[in-house]
């Protein structure tokens, strides 16, 4: 039920409230509302919770939980779970529309306000 | 031929983990140092409030490595183990009596109602479907626009953020066809009411892990305050929670109570603001709650703000609160609380096993009994065939 996975982020899509993730070559879409305020990159890695970033972790201790599920035998179900995830499917229109302009994609959610 | 000897097996069993720890070392160091710092004369009791760390301590056999006379006591945070049956069928009969689809996470599926499990009644014709994420309800609603559907909420802090920013979502897209069914609760009353249990006698709480990357580390303040208990929030890894328990072990020593945090690595000691902030904006506190074992509960559940009365399923639909008394020879309450071992249990690997679980505790990986049942009941019987055969 608290199971969390970790993942690697391999792209921040425009509107800053989804990402894709990576764990094991399965990709997904996740939502990272819940990391609002942090500096998210591509290459960072986070701990996934039934389809949202929880926080932000160390790539160190990404390996480390990764280990620790195979530890626990719920490998698997994490896998399943996050091969699960449907919501990325749907068609994207108003992110997709919000898209276009890449400095969106590159400063996924920096305020004007905010330097 | 004879049946090894528990000891002997045990020693077997700590060895084999032992050696599949990352860091045998560290775990020995830290097993040497509880057993140096735990007094004879006293009997220790530590809960550990998560079942995500009652899972590892099991898997990992954590018990062999401390000291006959510190126990650890399992407690309440498993979200289904808790749920009272009545919410089960409750939330189920939402299906037969509005014609709704109703969707929840896996470990949901296989509690049983008075009338079956819900993966049972979907076996019998019942649209009820299995999501890994709120999103994916939300998604079922957007997909099939002419029925209603319902997401039978569950989870502490951990997963009620999840929920609040799925009905945000549901509202900002104007999604009307979608409703919460929330069984969220939150864990600080719970840890209060067996506090102010008369037969629970506890030292110390090993903290919850990612409960606490929501809320922090402040809200166990009074734990250590009123209560004067020590309160380590802890990792999951083997040394992690040996670590834990070493701290909690010098608190006790020095006469301190304390929350400490162990798992400083993932835990911020604010906990995580935007999801605090999404949580305070969707949710209110429900004036009390049943929890299965536990009983009533003041403001330890979550209900949905008035303003998103259009998607809870509860002001939608007349849902009458059904109570449920749970099977009477199972005794998942004095498990739950500790006072009995799972093994104690009367139905314990007769009646009720993973495969045909009569109470919760069996269902989810984080109950006790599951827990109990895959890494010592299972593990006992193999080791005897071995011996036997």
């Amino acid at each position: 039920m608290c199971l969390a996975i970790p993942g690697q982020i391999v792209e921040l899509a425009g509107g800053g409230h989804f990402a894709t993730v990576e764990v094991s070559k399965v990709r997904r879409t996740i939502n990272v509302d819940l990391l609002e305020g942090e500096p998210l990159a591509e290459g960072d890695w986070v701990l996934i919770h039934v389809g949202f970033a929880m926080s932000r972790i160390s790539a160190e201790y990404a390996a480390e939980q990764l280990r620790l599920l195979a530890m626990l035998g719920e490998d698997r179900q994490a896998m399943a779970e996050l091969d699960g995830y449907r919501f990325g499917d749907e068609p994207r229109s108003k992110i997709s529309q919000k898209l276009s302009t890449t400095e969106d994609m590159r400063t996924p959610r920096k305020d004007p306000g905010e330097v | 031929m004879s049946a090894v000897s528990p000891v002997v097996a045990s020693l077997v069993n700590v060895m084999k983990y032992v050696d599949e720890f990352r860091n045998p070392q560290l775990i020995r160091q830290a097993s040497d140092e509880i057993r140096r710092l735990a007094d004879p004369a006293r009997h220790y009791r530590i809960m550990e409030v998560c079942g995500g760390h009652t899972h590892a301590i099991y898997r990992f056999a954590l018990a062999d490595l401390l000291p006959q006379n510190l126990e650890l006591v399992h407690g309440p945070g498993c979200p289904v183990c808790v749920l009272p049956m009545g919410r089960i069928d409750e939330g189920l009969s939402l299906v037969e009596e509005h014609h709704a689809i109703v969707t929840t996470f896996g470990d949901v599926m296989r509690v049983p109602g008075r009338h079956g499990s819900p993966l049972e009644r979907k076996a019998r014709g019942a649209d009820i479907r299995m999501v890994y994420s709120p999103l994916d309800a939300l998604k079922v609603a957007r997909q099939e626009p002419d029925r209603h559907v319902v997401f039978f909420a569950i989870g502490f802090e951990t997963t009620a953020p999840s929920t609040a920013l799925t009905l945000r979502r549901a509202r900002e897209l104007g999604v009307t066809n979608f409703s919460v069914f929330s069984n969220h609760v939150t864990i600080v009353p719970a840890i209060r009411a067996i506090l102010d249990s008369p037969d629970m006698r506890l030292d110390a709480f090993i903290g919850p892990g990612h409960v606490s990357t929501v809320i922090g580390g402040r809200p166990y303040a009074f734990i250590a305050r009123d209560y004067r208990k020590p309160v380590v929030i802890s990792g999951f890894e083997p040394l992690d929670l040996l670590q834990s328990i070493v701290m909690i072990l010098r608190q006790l020593r020095d006469g301190r109570s304390e929350v400490e945090n162990q798992y400083n690595r993932v835990v911020p000691w604010d906990g995580n603001l935007p999801a605090l902030r999404v949580l305070a904006d969707v949710f209110e506190l429900r004036p009390y709650f049943e929890w299965r074992g536990l009983g009533f509960i003041s403001q330890s559940a979550l209900k949905l703000r008035a303003e998103y009365a259009r998607w809870d399923a509860e002001a939608r639909f007349a849902m009458p609160g059904v109570r449920v008394t749970d099977p009477k020879a199972a005794q998942c309450g004095e498990v739950l609380k500790g006072v009995l071992k799972p093994h104690e249990c009367k139905l314990f690997g007769t009646e009720c096993t993973p495969e045909r679980p009569v109470g919760a505790l069996m269902v989810s990986s984080e109950g006790a009994c599951a827990a109990y049942f895959s890494y010592v009941h299972r593990r006992g019987q193999s080791l005897a065939q071995q011996t036997t055969s």
